[in-house]
């Protein structure tokens, strides 16, 4: 005799402690096992793409540090990337230089905060992001001697970044850089053979490869499902080609295999620092840019390898000073498509982490 | 003869009968609470202290020197809440609820041994006594996600029911193995019969017992009860208050029970050298929440169903050849010698717990929808 | 380094099967006619040699005149890219078809699309806002609406 029993839909609602921002998911539940997840988002719509086509290029900045808050210098470089695609502009080269180390520097953060709060779903009791934070917490010093700020930088500019680095950056820099390698294998054996971690994290929320590519994914979503694709190899922009690195690529897709890819990534990062910091060359930091910018006519779709994904955007200038249409490429609500079929068949602790080991920042799905 | 009855009889000789049976019983009831109460404000600010070491941040240490004071700031801001009740909730069994949680604790105390007779009452069944009161916190639990009218309250009290019940059978069997060598249920005895500590001469029964009740108490690595990344704040969301004081008294207070009884039935008790029995049952209760403490800032969360198949494929078996193991050894080896059945039970804990290592996963699954 | 197609060829390979399909072709970008979209985008995604299996992005810009639809498309087995377009010219009710069966990366894109532009896809599951509220009037990031 089977149990009658009835779905019922649980409201994991925009204020939640684990949701990772105001992120919304109708799931439909049996018992624990999850049926349908609906996520509902735009808790954080402020209309930045139409308030953009009111303002400067130069203006604009600020916007781009509000979309993946966590990382904010990746998205500056991002749209800045854009914009001197569009109006031909050449970078200096002490400035490709400063723009690299800036984005492998918030590539490090940014992953650090996303394997910490990804054990922190898992149940580790905040215990391994503090770990993790010791080393943000010195990367965030090292971005506030640079720019004043902690968390929105604000660095780059069209044509550069906004100012140099003060004197005691790149000893600080050194420093950082010759014991993070040393801490990353703490975390990595303190962690990747728990087996309370594997037993919860291998085969769960598993996102195969042909789905991958079907719904757009970027990022280390992507690379943990097995596709070798990496904007900084695929499609080089600054001067990513002249530095030696792996993209490290998972099998299984799986939320093990994409926090092993963070992991792995932010070794690679490392790599490209200390390649980086001793070939920094002297100059200026900024190419000399009208202060009212206006490109020529035209449309231009800009990407780079952001921590989160592959961060896009597409402008359509009308050699005005404001830009006629600013869209940007979110990746973390592409990635999210297929949330769904990720978590059908799990149960609602499942559902947590696999929303977490895609690592969302709701800025950028909300704009 | 306990130290309570010998206080009853002199009682008995200058007061009259009634007063003489009720003197040692309020007296016997404001110990406990002043005990169990202290106790429970000394493990807060330790658990917060300790975390934060483990966790390379120092704990609370504002208020007062070195921040003792913060469990009693910690009560007077609970106490100083409102009391909200939602409106679909069933007002009784809401009400009802933390007092069914917490009132166990104290009946706990009952039969543990504080020192050489310091006990209140020496229950022939203690040990008995002791899990059927344990058990009752389970009703509380599920009472107060019932009466919360909230789906996650009630999700978190169904995954407590099913937890609570699960672990109640590994337990029982490692506590048969303690009285299997002791040849008695009751505590007293239990103490005084260890010469060697039941730690040694059981450790799988220990890992067993210590597991089991940490898995009662619903702490880390199995508080997926009260899971805040997963479902807020299990059962007790719906409250504040006095009665979210109460289900926060409650945790530690089982923190603090379980402690003594692990005390009492695998480490001895109040026995040691040189210093007061008090002093020293206080030492091991501390050690062991430490240890809990420690366990808590380490491990990450087990998933529902991986806890039961912990508790029935992992425990439960190892409980029950545990038994089959210790009664062997209690027939057939000699009573003087027990430096052997140490050895021995070292041996078997160590293969049998690399065998379940290897044949056992915690690997579960995905349901077909 | 992903090479951008030239839009002209491409334009000449897309009207031997879809003809009549072209609406303009440059360098940049290959403009199609909104009743023949998803035949096109079936081909560029289906042939081999083009491949077209990974959405990058699908974004519309309103030209006072017209919508016009944006993908841009990139395949990763060649590493080559391609901007297609589609232009609506009813501004009260325009309509352009899904492509959601194609790649399911277009599913919230296009549920966006319509929420800030107005642009009906048919064919899309569950065509509701996304960022904003059900119920809310309007469609904010055209440009006349403030």
């Amino acid at each position: 005799m089977a149990i009658r029993t009835e779905p019922f839909i649980l409201n994991m609602g925009p204020q939640h402690p684990s949701t990772h921002g105001v992120f919304r998911m109708r799931v439909t539940l049996d018992g624990e096992v999850v049926l349908d997840v609906e996520p509902v988002v735009g808790y954080l719509h402020r209309g930045i793409e139409k308030l953009a086509e009111g303002r400067t290029y130069t203006q604009n900045i600020p916007f781009t540090d509000r979309l993946d808050y966590l990382a904010s210098m990746t998205n500056n470089l991002a749209y800045v990337l854009a914009v001197e695609k569009l109006a031909g502009i050449e970078v200096p080269e002490r400035a490709e230089h400063l723009r690299i180390i800036m984005a492998e520097m918030m590539r490090i953060a940014s992953h650090l905060m996303a394997v910490g709060f990804f054990l922190n779903d898992l149940g580790a009791m905040m215990t391994p992001v503090l770990y993790m934070w010791r080393e943000r917490e010195k990367l965030l010093d090292l971005f506030e001697m640079v720019c004043g700020q902690r968390l929105t930088y604000n660095y780059m500019r069209v044509g550069g970044v906004s100012h140099d680095i003060p004197e005691e950056f790149l000893p600080a820099l050194k420093r950082f850089v010759a014991e993070m390698p040393g801490l990353i294998d703490e975390y990595d054996q303190f962690l990747a053979q728990n087996e309370i971690v594997l037993a919860r994290s291998k085969g769960v929320g598993v996102l195969p490869e042909d789905l991958a590519i079907n719904i757009a994914a970027s990022g280390p979503v992507l690379r943990a499902s097995g596709v070798q694709w990496d904007i900084r190899r695929g499609d080089p922009y600054s001067i990513y080609d002249r530095f030696d690195f792996d993209i490290p690529v998972g099998s299984a897709g799986d939320c093990y295999d994409r926090y092993w890819v963070r992991v792995q990534e932010m070794r690679q990062s490392v790599r490209i620092l200390e390649q980086a910091i001793p070939q920094l060359p002297q100059g200026e930091v900024c190419a000399k840019v009208p202060q009212l910018l206006r490109p020529p006519v035209g449309e231009v779709y800009g990407r780079i390898e952001a921590p989160k994904g592959e961060l896009g955007f597409y402008l359509v200038s009308d050699n005005s000073i404001a830009p006629y249409r600013f869209r940007i490429r979110p990746p973390t609500l592409i990635n999210l498509t297929a949330l769904r079929d990720m978590v059908i068949g799990w149960k609602v602790a499942d559902l947590i982490i696999t929303f977490g080991s895609i690592d969302v920042c709701l800025g950028e799905i909300d704009r | 003869m306990t130290l309570l009855e010998q206080f009853q009889l002199w009682l008995g000789s200058i007061w009259p009968e009634w007063a003489a049976y009720i003197t040692p019983a309020i007296i016997g009831i404001v110990v406990v609470l002043g005990f169990v109460l202290t106790t429970v404000i000394i493990f807060i600010y330790l658990e917060r202290r300790l975390l934060g070491r483990f966790q390379i941040r120092t704990g609370p240490n504002r208020l007062g020197p070195e921040g003792i004071f913060q469990p009693i700031a910690t009560a007077l801001k609970v106490l100083l809440k409102e009391d909200i009740v939602p409106a679909k909730a069933d007002k009784v069994v809401h009400w009802i609820a933390p007092i069914v949680v917490f009132a166990p604790i104290l009946l706990i105390f009952a039969v543990v041994p504080f020192g050489k007779g310091a006990i209140f009452t020496d229950l022939n069944v203690g040990i008995v006594y002791v899990v059927a009161i344990s058990s009752l916190s389970t009703v509380g639990i599920y009472m107060a996600g019932w009466a919360s009218s909230n789906k996650y309250a009630l999700i978190a009290a169904l995954r407590a029911v099913a937890q609570m019940v699960s672990y109640e059978l590994p337990v029982i069997l490692s506590i048969l193995g303690v009285v299997l060598m002791v040849g008695s249920l009751s505590m007293n005895q239990i103490v005084e019969s260890q010469s060697i500590p039941f730690i040694l001469l059981q450790p799988l029964g220990f890992v067993i017992f210590f597991l089991g009740t940490v898995a009662e108490m619903n702490r880390c690595p199995f508080d997926l009860l009260e899971a805040d990344s997963e479902i807020v704040a299990g059962y007790h969301t719906e409250y504040s208050g006095m009665k979210f004081a109460l289900f926060y008294l409650g945790e530690y207070g089982h923190a603090v029970a379980y402690s003594g009884i692990i005390a009492t039935l695998f480490l001895g008790g109040w026995q040691g050298p040189l210093l007061p029995p008090i002093i020293w049952f206080l030492i091991k209760i501390v050690a062991v929440f430490c240890f809990i403490v420690w366990m808590r800032a380490t491990l990450p969360r087990l998933r529902v169903d991986q806890l039961m198949a912990f508790a029935w494929k992992c425990l439960l078996p190892l409980a029950v050849i545990n038994l089959f193991i210790i009664a062997a050894e209690v027939l057939w080896l000699p009573e003087s010698m027990p430096w052997i059945m140490v050895v021995l039970n070292f041996a078997f804990a160590g293969v049998l717990i690399l065998l379940w290592s290897k044949l056992f996963t915690l690997g579960g699954g995905r349901v077909e929808v | 380094m992903t090479i951008a197609l030239n839009g002209e060829e491409v334009a000449k390979k897309i009207t031997e099967v879809v003809p009549g399909s072209v609406a303009a072709a440059d360098k940049m970008a290959v403009v199609v006619g909104s009743k023949s979209l998803y035949q096109v985008a079936e081909f560029l995604k289906n042939t081999s040699g083009l491949d077209f299996d990974y959405l990058n992005d699908l974004t519309a810009v309103d030209y006072l005149d017209y919508f016009e639809v944006v993908y841009h498309l990139t395949s990763l087995k060649h590493n080559h890219s391609l901007v297609l377009k589609t232009r609506c010219y009813e501004r009260e009710k325009p309509i352009v078809s899904s492509v959601v069966s194609l790649w399911r990366a277009a599913d919230f894109q296009e549920r966006e699309v319509y929420d800030l532009m107005g642009i009906t896809f048919e064919g899309h599951p569950n065509l509701k806002r996304l960022l904003l509220w059900e119920g809310f009037a309007g469609h904010p990031l055209r440009r006349d609406y403030l």
